[in-house]
């Protein structure tokens, strides 16, 4: 396995921003699709695969490599797009998303895309199996970090908090756990619609080791992974603050645009923003 | 078969699961809080380092069987039918089917032979809806020797298996050395009267109404079908040929069951009449497993009763 890993932040920025332009083009190619919460997610996704996982792309299966379980499977446009950024396969095929013939799935399927470590889509489901994926690693002595990012939203789903209590019960240090904190799900604010509150404490209550980050801050996101990383005995969630449509303005905080595509104008004014974002980094 | 000699193919599972386990390092073993009653105690014993208790948390269960399957692992995942097929259904259909992982649900506890504990645990549906996910293989079998086959069998498949067990003590059908082949039902005697196709605990009533009837002057056979899917179709088939009646009887509901998958390999191979004995589409109720057999009419005496008139 060759892992190439970005130490750059200004790169990994310019990376960030890619992502988010293969965002957009997927959700507009496939006229559906979730671009809120996928570009909530690109700059933990980009540090993770550019900075932090022991990967290589030319090496999907790799036993020994780290795994990504995206529970938040809506956010496949992003997972897609940071895996062909890597070069799992060509950026080309995200014009092909949710199209009948193209393994781009409306939600991650493992067994069609080199790179997708857990089949997800349906909400909750994912931190169960990272939790199954960082005991394997334990029993083998693989040394595998397991990531796993969930929506905030989705942390309603009891079956969250089954494994999050297996986690700690199992004291699962190689696992980390992200939630793309931006507040906002279907219906509304997160708080309104379910009563979700008090994420921090109740990850703490559930006995993790608990990080706060500014989740589109490239140098926090890096400092926290490497603190979850060091931190033994207990499995480590960090709960990244986050803007749901980060990166295009007319997107952003717009519950509206969770699962709805861009029309040709709106999808010229999105792509127009973010290359002049590349001029910037 | 050796009526006095009676074991529950839950106890055979936990028996075999043991000695799997010393022969293969990939196996790990998952429960939710009821090992004592499924019998993974016996594995969880000797290999506490492969064993996982999520507590009762069936959802999570399936999940981390499915993430250490990712890893080369062939978790057996245990609960009672109603919670693994029941509270656990879609999990199992997205993170384990879905994906083809090669995880072992053996759901112990199924049907209305449950007994005491009355409706609430007393799975009937759950060969419907597991034989209704795509990649998933549906086994049920019927005695200790045939459990024993098949807890091993499975390890072998590369993909999800949903192996139905039972709570109440069955005879003991087969001998030692029976071969069995999964997909392939078993066929008990040449009788051409009626063929009793039957699963899991009611093989053992099927039999026992076998002799009276040949008693009666009814000669019958037994078809033992413990993969119901993939069904063994050509059995099926040919028994729909060679015998004037066919009758399915079952410890499940009498909607989307054994009856219902025979009625669907016979309605487009060689449409035939098929009687379905089964729980009467209604919630079962609290009794001795015996007499609820008696009760739902899928004992050997109801079978008898039925082919006599």
């Amino acid at each position: 396995m060759i892992v190439v890993k970005i130490t750059n932040v200004e790169a990994l920025k310019r990376i960030a921003v890619e992502v988010r332009k293969g965002i957009i083009e997927a959700v507009y190619s496939a006229k559906s699709g979730h671009p809120g919460g996928s570009l909530s997610c690109a700059d933990i996704l980009t540090v993770l695969y550019f900075n932090q996982m022991n990967i290589d792309e030319k090496k999907p299966d790799d036993p020994n490599r780290d795994r990504l379980v995206l529970s938040k499977g809506h956010a496949s446009p992003a997972l897609y797009s940071v895996l062909a950024e890597k070069g799992y396969f060509d950026k080309e095929l995200l014009k092909t998303f949710r199209k009948i013939g193209s393994n781009l799935q409306g939600h991650p399927d493992m067994k069609k895309v080199p790179g997708v470590d857990m089949t997800t889509g349906s909400l909750g489901q994912g931190l169960s199996a990272a939790v199954g994926m960082a005991i394997a690693s334990k029993m083998d002595k693989a040394g595998c970090d397991i990531y796993c990012i969930m929506g905030d939203g989705e942390i309603e789903e009891g079956q969250v908090w089954e494994a999050t209590m297996a986690a700690s019960k199992n004291k699962l240090d190689n696992l980390c756990v992200i939630i793309d904190n931006n507040n906002l799900q279907i219906d509304g604010e997160i708080e309104k619609v379910g009563g979700m509150n008090n994420i921090t404490e109740k990850f703490q209550s559930f006995g993790f080791n608990t990080i706060n980050i500014d989740g589109h801050n490239i140098d926090s996101i890096i400092d926290a992974c490497t603190t979850a990383k060091q931190t033994k005995g207990k499995p480590t969630v960090i709960i990244a603050k986050t803007v749901k449509g980060k990166g295009v303005s007319f997107m952003e905080n717009q519950a509206g645009w969770h699962g709805k595509a861009p029309n040709e104008e709106q999808y010229n004014l999105a792509m127009e923003e973010l290359n002049n974002m590349l001029l910037v980094h | 078969m050796d009526l006095d000699k009676k074991i529950a193919t839950r106890q055979s599972y936990g028996e075999e699961l043991a000695k799997l386990g010393e022969e293969n390092e990939k196996i790990v073993v998952l429960d939710a809080d009821l090992s004592t009653a499924t019998k993974t105690e016996i594995f969880a014993k000797e290999f506490p380092d492969r064993f996982i208790n999520v507590g009762i948390a069936e959802q999570n269960l399936m999940g981390i069987s499915a993430g250490l399957s990712t890893f080369g692992k062939i978790p057996y995942a245990s609960t009672f039918a109603i919670f693994a097929a029941g509270r656990a259904y879609e999990q199992i259909r997205n993170s384990i089917a879905y994906p083809k992982l090669n995880v072992k649900i053996v759901a112990t506890h199924a049907g209305i032979t449950v007994g005491e504990d009355g409706a609430t645990h007393q799975m009937i549906e759950d060969i419907g809806l597991m034989r209704g996910l795509p990649n998933m293989t549906v086994m049920c079998t019927s005695d200790d020797i045939q459990t024993k086959w098949a807890v091993r069998e499975i390890s072998k498949i590369d993909g999800p298996v949903y192996l139905r067990l039972s709570r109440m003590a069955t005879p003991i059908i087969y001998d030692v050395d029976t071969k069995f082949e999964i997909g392939k039902g078993v066929q008990i005697g040449e009788g051409t009267d009626a063929s009793i196709i039957a699963t899991g605990v009611t093989v053992s009533e099927a039999l026992i109404a076998k002799k009276i009837l040949k008693e009666n002057g009814l000669d019958v056979r037994v078809i033992d079908i413990h993969t119901i899917k993939p069904i063994d179709k050509e059995l099926i088939v040919k028994s729909a040929k060679e015998t004037k009646r066919i009758i399915t009887v079952e410890d499940h509901n009498i909607i989307g069951g054994l009856g219902t998958a025979v009625c669907d390999v016979l309605s487009e191979e060689y449409p035939t009449k098929v009687e379905k004995m089964g729980v009467p589409d209604c919630f079962g109720r609290s009794g001795k497993a015996d007499e609820l057999l008696r009760y739902y009419k899928i004992d050997s005496a109801a079978i008898v009763n039925k082919l006599m008139n």
